[in-house]
């Protein structure tokens, strides 16, 4: 029995990263209709900016300090959300009346175009980082659960950082506007909504979200690399849709599915080996069953 | 057959052959050229630099003593950054373009099994300097290794199991991506078996995997004594941290794919004392490494490591072969390797067994203050 609850809360401390970046991928395809494959690797790039920012910050606040750990946090959204506004104003923002397909595609480019930039020896490298210690990691036993701070502090984060999104989405201006637009774009820019800053709004808090997600990840396996963001946002983006795309509740529901699933495989002796495989089949089940997502409403296209 | 279409066709033949002659391997006679192949950058950079710093050692003191036959050799590396399929493009471009009469490489088995069909078919011969999965020199005769193979590797580490560690349950979690890895777990496997012990778990992961979590809180649950992980340094040391992390405090031990300085920077406090098995290690001091260690430290300003010491025996094998063959024609050199005899290497004496592998000793070390300690040394 400890073992099933060590291995749920092993679960959803992954699944909480998963559904910090499956917000990302579920908003834009909420208001654009579209994937942004490169969302993954703006995750990326937040575990990697908070690699470079860590020591730079450890000099004014102390190591493994509180105030220190959150102005890294503040410092790497901020970063993020500049990267995910620059890749929608750079590459899709003058796609924006061609197919929907001619973005996608767009989409990969930019997605493989970060990758293997930052794998070169003057980025990043290819080789792998070992990210600093931003808190204290302390493990605590509870009855026979073992939890790590890190695992809380993951758990806590993404809690926190959910409610202040589903504050923004529906209690603010800007929020209510963006859900115009993602109901309706033609009718919002009719009402005086300034749809191209939405959209901008809409990556900035997506990214965001991903940078955080990027330096949760990075705490917690200490490990990062530029390829870290291609199996991870592949899983988020899995997340989105079995919590039904566009819809945002869904999207973190997803990732904690996935991640539990995902753990409990890999927990089973003979099978451990397709923990990834075992995960993306039982989604595939509940697509089966529910093909609009966990949340989503299944929509009536006209044609 | 029509005059004018004749003419044509032996024209076509004619600029065709002009070509063919000058694509091919240019026939410079002053140098002797030898490819390598290493993972110079990725996820296993630091063994191919490792290698490669020892490689690039020897070929420069060979070439200061005269060259060989004669003439100079030149080294040619190529990267394969890592990756899978990576190597068998870099190693056909090493024969076909550069015209190599041989070629150095890999360390993770992977990737020598992934070159060593191309070598055999090309007839290069192949020396890999440490990868250990039996089945790379099965692949024909043009292949060799200057390392000993997993089954005693495992057979090393089952012994020192049950002598050293005293433990009898001990849990298996192998990485399925790496023929490595998988293959040292099934000889672990037998051997601990034969040795009266019991395997209480086994567990499999992928290698680039950054949770374990979920295998480490099943593996807990089987309450085993100690945990085998025949893996790489980057995935054990993830595996190291978050055993710690879930409470799972039985020794870890594994073979030489732990030997990396990014296992200590990257696994930290967790992976203190743990244990493995490797090839080589400076503390050993015959009056060879002595020399080795000396001349690799002035130059690279960092004691060797075993896949440094290997890189470097790898070429003084190759020249060895190429001095008792006085040719540098490959399938000359293939056979003076085949007969290689109680050579006098950096890493212990060396003897091609009729199935090209070097039959040699291992040593086992201990993670202590962030440093490699030299153990004991265990004899085929």
């Amino acid at each position: 029995m400890s073992e099933f609850l060590q291995q749920l809360l092993n679960g959803l401390s992954l699944g909480a990263i998963y559904a910090l970046i499956a917000l990302g991928y579920t908003m834009v395809y909420g208001v654009l209709r579209f994937i942004n494959f490169a969302h993954g690797d703006v995750f990326m790039l937040g575990a990697f900016a908070g690699f470079y920012l860590a020591p730079k910050v450890a000099l004014v606040f102390p190591p493994g300090s509180i105030a220190g750990a959150v102005v890294v946090f503040i410092a790497v959204m901020a970063i993020c959300a500049a990267i995910g506004v620059s890749i929608e104003y750079l590459a899709y923002r003058p796609l924006r009346r061609r197919p929907r397909l001619t973005v996608l595609i767009t989409a990969i480019g930019v997605s493989l175009f970060i990758e293997f930039t930052c794998q070169h020896k003057k980025v990043f490298g290819p080789s792998p980082q070992t990210f600093p210690e931003l808190l204290a990691n302390k493990t605590l036993h509870l009855g026979g659960l073992t939890v790590n701070t890190n695992q809380i502090v993951v758990i806590a984060l993404t809690a926190i950082l959910l409610g202040g999104l589903s504050f923004v989405v529906q209690r603010t201006k800007v929020g209510t506007a963006m859900r115009a637009v993602a109901f309706n774009e033609q009718a919002a820019a009719l009402m005086g909504v300034n749809i191209n800053r939405i959209i901008s709004f809409t990556f900035a808090l997506g990214s965001a979200l991903a940078g955080a997600g990027g330096i949760l990840f990075a705490m917690t396996y200490t490990k990062i690399e530029p390829l870290m963001g291609v199996q991870t946002g592949l899983k988020a983006f899995v997340a989105a849709v079995v919590g039904g795309i566009g819809n945002l509740p869904g999207a973190a529901l997803g990732g904690l599915v996935l991640g539990v699933v995902e753990t409990l495989a890999g927990g089973v002796q003979g099978l451990s080996n397709y923990r990834d495989g075992i995960a993306f089949a039982a989604l595939i089940l509940i697509l089966l069953f529910r093909p609009a997502g966990l949340l989503g409403r299944a929509q009536i296209e006209k044609v | 057959m029509n005059p004018i279409f004749s003419r044509w066709a032996g024209a076509t033949l004619a600029v065709l052959a002009l070509i063919a002659a000058g694509c091919g391997p240019a026939a410079d006679t002053n140098v002797i050229k030898i490819g390598e192949y290493a993972s110079l950058t990725g996820k296993e950079a630091t063994f191919g630099q490792s290698s490669h710093n020892g490689t690039e050692l020897a070929i420069d003191e060979l070439n200061a003593a005269g060259g060989l036959l004669g003439k100079t050799l030149q080294l040619i590396t190529e990267d394969n950054q890592s990756k899978p399929s990576e190597s068998r493009t870099v190693v056909n471009k090493l024969i076909a373009r550069d015209g190599v009469i041989a070629i150095l490489g890999e360390v993770a088995s992977s990737r020598s099994l992934e070159a060593a069909p191309v070598c055999q078919n090309a007839k290069i011969p192949m020396i890999s300097p440490s990868s250990t999965n039996p089945d790379v020199t099965k692949t024909g005769d043009y292949i060799f290794r200057v390392c000993f193979i997993d089954p005693f590797q495992g057979t090393v580490m089952a012994d020192f199991a049950k002598k050293s560690l005293k433990v009898q349950n001990v849990a298996i979690f192998t990485d399925v991506k790496s023929d490595y890895s998988k293959g040292l777990a099934k000889f672990f496997k037998e051997r601990h078996l034969a040795n009266g012990g019991k395997i209480v778990a086994e567990f499999d992961f992928n290698g680039g995997d950054t949770d374990f979590k979920a295998q480490l809180t099943a593996i807990k649950g089987t309450q085993p004594e100690a945990v085998f992980v025949p893996g790489y340094y980057t995935d054990v040391a993830l595996i190291c941290i978050q055993a710690k992390q879930l409470g799972l405090t039985v020794p870890l031990f594994g073979g030489d794919g732990w030997e990396s300085d990014k296992l200590v920077e990257i696994g930290r406090d967790a992976v203190e004392g743990q244990h493995f098995s490797t090839h080589y290690h400076p503390d050993v001091g015959t009056p060879k490494s002595r020399l080795f260690v000396d001349a690799y430290k002035k130059r690279y300003n960092a004691a060797p490591d075993a896949m440094a010491a290997l890189g470097y025996d790898s070429v003084m094998i190759l020249a060895d072969a190429i001095r008792k063959a006085s040719s540098a024609e490959p399938a000359k050199i293939r056979d003076a390797l085949a007969t290689t005899k109680n050579f006098d290497a950096v890493t212990g004496m060396i003897t091609m067994d009729a199935n090209r592998d070097a039959s040699k000793a291992a040593v086992i070390l201990k993670v202590e203050g962030g440093k490699f300690k030299y153990l004991e040394t265990v004899a085929p």
